[in-house]
C-alpha cells in the first residue's frame, strides 16, 4: 500500500487528493475530491499522467506583421513526452494565413496527437 | 461633438463582453476604444490553456477565448477604434482620445464602461536593493517577449513572487530551454492558483521558497545573480539565511494593480483595498453612468468571471442610457464583512435596484482552513457555505438572490461573515 497526495488541477478549487495505491500499483481509492473529475484525475495522475502542451512558433507573411502564432496539442499528451513535443516543434515556421485549429505539426513527437494553431493570423 | 451612447474604454476581455452584452440589451450606439493594435488585451499573450471552463465548458487558450468574444463583437457590428489612447474622461462623461488617423477627438458619452484592466507591480514599487542592470523584467513583459515577439529574455532565471503569471512563465521559460532556479515568495503562501503550482513548478521540479525575498541583485550591465533570504513574520529578512543564485534574469510576479489613472482623473471614488472603483450592485461607480468591470475594478483569477462581470456592467450601462436605471442612490446598503474578507465587490447594494441575483466577490487576507462563509440580512442567515480552504490568491464568490430579500423583508444591514466550522 502506498499513499500519494496530489492537488487536483482540473479547476481552480485545487482539491487536495489522497490516492491509495495497492502493491501492484493499481488505484484502490481516491479521497479529498469534491467532484468526479477529481477522482478521474487522481487515478490518471498516478498511472498515466497527461498534460496539454502550449507554445508559440514563428509565422511568416502575416499582414499585421505578427511574428509568432500560438499553438497547442489538440488533446493531452503523456507528461513524460512534454519535452519531446517542445523539441519537435522547435524548427517549424508556419506561413500565414493560419486559423484556429489548423494543424501546424501532425502527430507531434509520435504521440498520435496533432499540434494545432490557437490564433488566426491573416 | 460626436455623441455615442456607450463608450467602452479597453478592448480586452472585459470590454468585449460589456460591448456584446450592451448590444444584446438593445443598445446600438456603442464604441470600443483600444490602445493596442488588436482586440483581446492580455489574453493575446496568455497562450496557455485553462480559460473558459465556466463560460464555454471547454479548456481554451487565451487567444482562443479572446477570439470567441471578438467574433461576438464583430458579428454584432460593434464599432471599435484600435491604436487609440483615451486621454481623459470628464465627470460629465466627455471622453477625450487620440490616434494617428483622427488626431485628438472628443466624444460625448451617454454612459462609460471602464475596462482598462491592470498593470504589474514594478521593481520601483518593490524597493529591491541592488544594481539596476539589464535582465530584470516583470513576468508579463517576459510573457510578451516569448509568446508574441519570439525572444527569450534569458537563460538562467530566478522569479520573485508566485503570482500566476510568474508561475506560468516558470513553465514557459523551462519549455523554451531556460533553467528556472527558484521561485521566491515573500508571503508564507503562494499568490497563485494551486493548480499552477502543480503544473508549472512541481511538474518541472522548480522549487518554491515561501517566506523568502530578494535582498540583493548583482551585476552592473547584466544581472549576474541574486541573493534571496528568508523573512520573519514581519517580512524582514533574517540575517544568516542569505543564499546566492547565479542567473542572468530576474522575473517579477509580485501582484497586479488596477489601472485607474483615467478613473481618478474623472473623479471616480477608488477603494484603497482593491485600488479599483467603489461600485454598487449595478457596477456603477460614484459617477452616475460610469460603470467598471474586470481587472480595472478588482484583480480576478479567472477570465470567465471577468466576462460575466463585464456583461453585467454592459447590460447596466444600456439600462442607464434607456433611463431604466433608477438614479436615486440613497437606498444603497453598504456590504459589511467580518472574519476574513478584505473587501467586497460590489461595495453597496440596493435591493430595489438589483436584478434577480447579484454576485458578490471578495478575497480573504490570509490562508484559512475549514470555514463557513455566511451571509446575513440583518440577523437572518440566508447563505451558509462550507469552504475547506480559502486563500488570498483565490477569489471567493457568493450569489445573493432577490428572493432572499423578498422573503426577509425590509433590510438595513447586509453582512458577510467567515466563521470557523
Amino acid at each position: 500500500m502506498e499513499e500519494r497526495n496530489l492537488i487536483c488541477i482540473n479547476c481552480p478549487m485545487g482539491c487536495p487528493l489522497t490516492v491509495t495505491l495497492g502493491d501492484d500499483g493499481s488505484v484502490i481509492s481516491v479521497t479529498g475530491n469534491t467532484c468526479p473529475r477529481g477522482d478521474a484525475y487522481g487515478r490518471k495522475e498516478v498511472t498515466n499522467p497527461t498534460r496539454i502542451v502550449t507554445s508559440s512558433v514563428p509565422v511568416s507573411g502575416a499582414k499585421s506583421g505578427m511574428a509568432m502564432v500560438s499553438v497547442k496539442t489538440a488533446s493531452d499528451i503523456p507528461k513524460g513526452k512534454i519535452f519531446d513535443v517542445v523539441s519537435d516543434i522547435k524548427k517549424i515556421t508556419v506561413t500565414a494565413p493560419v486559423h484556429i485549429g489548423d494543424i501546424v505539426k501532425a502527430n507531434v513527437a509520435g504521440t498520435g496527437i496533432d499540434m494545432i494553431a490557437t490564433r488566426d493570423v491573416e | 461633438m460626436e455623441k455615442v451612447n456607450i463608450v467602452i474604454v479597453g478592448g480586452g476581455p472585459a470590454g468585449l463582453a460589456a460591448a456584446a452584452a450592451a448590444y444584446d440589451a438593445g443598445e446600438r450606439s456603442i464604441l470600443i476604444l483600444e490602445r493596442d493594435s488588436m482586440l483581446g488585451g492580455i489574453l493575446n499573450q496568455c497562450i496557455h490553456n485553462g480559460f473558459g471552463l465556466h463560460t464555454f465548458k471547454e479548456e481554451l487558450t487565451g487567444p482562443e477565448y479572446a477570439k470567441r468574444f471578438e467574433d461576438q463583437v464583430e458579428a454584432r457590428g460593434i464599432a471599435c477604434k484600435l491604436n487609440t489612447m483615451v486621454m481623459d474622461i470628464s465627470p460629465e462623461k466627455v471622453v477625450t482620445a487620440m490616434n494617428r488617423t483622427d488626431g485628438m477627438f472628443t466624444i460625448e458619452a451617454g454612459a462609460v464602461v471602464l475596462a482598462m484592466g491592470c498593470r504589474e507591480r514594478s521593481r520601483g514599487a518593490l524597493n529591491i536593493p541592488g544594481y539596476r542592470p539589464a535582465g530584470i523584467y516583470s513576468a508579463g513583459t517576459a510573457q510578451r517577449l516569448v509568446n508574441i515577439e519570439g525572444f527569450m529574455p534569458g537563460r538562467e532565471v530566478v522569479i520573485l513572487g508566485s503570482g500566476d503569471i510568474g508561475l506560468i512563465m516558470a513553465r514557459r521559460m523551462t519549455l523554451e530551454g531556460a533553467k528556472v532556479k527558484v521561485v521566491a515568495e515573500l508571503m508564507p503562501y503562494s499568490g497563485g492558483l494551486k493548480r499552477n503550482i502543480v503544473q508549472c513548478l512541481d511538474d518541472f521540479g522548480i522549487p518554491l521558497k515561501l517566506s523568502h525575498t530578494v535582498v540583493d541583485i548583482q551585476g552592473k550591465d547584466r544581472v549576474t545573480g541574486v541573493t534571496i533570504a528568508e523573512v520573519d513574520s514581519r517580512n524582514k529578512p533574517i540575517p544568516g539565511t542569505e543564499e546566492f543564485y547565479s542567473c542572468d534574469t530576474l522575473l517579477l510576479s509580485c501582484g497586479l494593480l488596477p489601472e485607474n489613472e483615467l478613473s481618478r482623473q474623472a473623479g471616480v471614488a477608488l477603494s484603497p483595498v482593491t485600488n479599483g472603483p467603489v461600485v454598487n450592485e449595478s457596477l456603477e461607480t460614484s459617477i452616475p453612468g460610469v460603470f467598471a468591470a474586470g481587472n480595472v475594478l478588482h484583480v480576478h483569477d479567472l477570465v470567465d468571471y471577468v466576462s460575466e462581470e463585464a456583461a453585467a456592467a454592459g447590460r447596466n450601462a444600456a439600462a442607464y442610457v434607456r433611463g431604466d436605471l433608477v438614479e436615486d442612490r440613497s437606498h444603497e446598503i453598504p456590504l459589511e464583512f467580518a472574519g476574513g474578507p478584505r473587501y467586497t465587490v460590489p461595495a453597496t447594494l440596493d435591493p430595489a435596484k438589483m436584478g434577480d441575483a447579484v454576485t458578490i466577490r471578495f478575497r480573504v487576507g490570509a490562508v484559512m482552513k475549514n470555514r463557513f462563509v455566511d451571509l446575513y440580512l440583518d440577523d437572518e442567515r440566508v447563505l451558509h457555505r462550507r469552504r475547506q480552504v480559502m486563500a488570498p490568491g483565490e477569489m471567493e464568490e457568493l450569489v445573493l438572490k432577490k428572493s432572499m430579500f423578498e422573503k426577509h423583508g425590509e433590510t438595513s444591514r447586509i453582512t458577510i461573515r467567515v466563521e470557523e466550522a
